[in-house]
């Protein structure tokens, strides 16, 4: 086995080229090299983590702005909605007034008619005591021969139309 | 056998360092390919664009699967054996895989060479994991660090027993760190070769005997190569995550 064969000859010289090249290989490549592919692998990470912050800010900013668009949207129909029943109560509040004042024409109209007509069966009512007390006059006259005079027969008109 | 033989390279057999011999060999080759191949592996990740191509989302892996071990077996104080844990894992594993590179190199005279089948890598690994874990462990909580050998609830009188079986146990973790994966590494590589010898030999000795022994060999040897890739990559998640076991005690204590 050369490894123990060799053993006295060659260790001072296998110590000296592992110490040289194993020494140059950690302070060269293992202190020099490898901190800076960490931190390009840290940093990597970094900005990835940023990256994801910052569109989950972005996302949330959105969500805040939609919620506010939401809000803005709901309170313009909310207006809206008022702004109709508003027209609506208006316009039946004028159409009651006009009807109330087409109603009051009518009811003006119908009661001056009212009044006519009673005028008018007063009216006739006289005149039917008139006629009638004229009539009795000349009935009494021409049956008993009597003269009664106006007042008399026309009491007695009323007499008996009252009871008629 | 000869694939574990370490030779100089270059004419550099005599080269010394304070009367130590540091010839640059085969073995020291590797790790440099190892080293480079890791080096532009992890620069082709440095790209550092914010849409990964899929050469740095591959780098990234590879960190990301080092920090979430430590971030689980330590906790967020995890964070900075990164570095150490990262080179740990990757050196082992490109060594690993670099190390069963087959037939073309071979073709053109270069044989890769394993250097984590040596137990005077795998052992210099470990113990200067063992020696992290030390420091760390005596720094961070001073002489309390002696509790870790005495677990939580252990009866009176048992704490001299206990603390000695723990100790022992622990004083092992080198040990067992640096063998498993050099073990490993060289069984797989023999099994290979064992494998390989039967094709050829048994091709030698004739047709018959080739298609009878040398044909299922082979067969079993490209399986035997899918499950070296697959022991290639354990052996070094094994070594890195025990290694952050091992911290994680130094750390938290128990």
């Amino acid at each position: 086995m050369p490894q123990i064969a060799q053993l006295a000859e060659v260790w001072s010289s296998q110590l000296f080229w592992l110490l040289v090249i194993f020494g140059a290989v950690f302070f060269v490549v293992g202190r020099g090299m490898v901190p800076k592919v960490m931190d390009t692998v840290g940093l990597r990470d970094k900005q990835i983590a940023d990256d994801l912050a910052a569109a989950q800010a972005a996302r949330e900013a959105a969500d805040e702005q939609e919620e506010a668009w939401r809000n803005r949207e709901n309170e313009n129909r909310a207006a809206a909605h008022a702004l109709v029943n508003e027209a609506k109560a208006k316009a039946q509040a004028s159409t009651e007034k006009k009807l109330a004042t087409a109603q009051a024409k009518i009811d003006a109209r119908a009661e001056e008619a009212e009044a006519r007509i009673a005028a008018a069966r007063d009216e006739a009512a006289a005149e039917i005591e008139s006629v009638a007390s004229e009539a009795a006059q000349d009935i009494v006259s021409r049956l008993a021969g009597i003269e009664v005079t106006k007042p008399a027969a026309a009491a007695a008109v009323k007499k008996a139309m009252a009871n008629g | 056998m000869h694939q574990f033989m370490i030779e100089p390279m270059f004419g550099s057999a005599n080269w010394e360092l304070a009367g130590f011999n540091i010839a640059f060999t085969n073995s020291a080759l590797w790790m440099l390919i190892a080293a480079v191949a890791l080096w532009a592996f992890v620069l082709g990740g440095l790209k550092r664009e914010l849409v990964p191509g899929r050469w740095q989302m591959a780098v990234e892996v590879f960190t990301g699967f080092i920090d979430d071990m430590l971030e689980a077996n330590i906790g967020k104080a995890g964070k900075k054996y990164v570095p150490y844990i990262f080179s740990l894992f990757m050196f082992i594993l490109f060594a690993n895989l670099l190390g069963l590179i087959p037939l073309p190199l071979a073709m053109a005279g270069l044989h890769a060479f394993t250097f984590t089948s040596h137990f005077t890598i795998t052992g210099v690994l470990a113990i200067m994991t063992f020696a992290i874990v030390l420091i760390i462990g005596f720094a961070k909580h001073g002489l309390h660090f002696f509790s870790l050998f005495v677990p939580h609830g252990t009866p009176v009188p048992m704490i001299p027993l206990i603390f000695v079986i723990e100790l022992i146990s622990f004083l092992f973790r080198p040990f067992s760190l640096g063998l498993r994966l050099f073990v490993a590494m060289m069984a797989g590589h023999v099994l290979l070769e064992v494998l390989a010898s039967f094709v050829i030999d048994s091709s030698n000795a004739g047709a018959v005997w080739g298609l009878a022994i040398g044909a299922p060999a082979f067969v079993l040897m490209l399986a035997i190569c899918a499950l070296e890739i697959l022991v290639a990559g354990i052996q070094a998640y094994v070594f890195a995550l025990l290694t952050s076991l091992y911290i994680n005690d130094a750390e938290n204590l128990h």
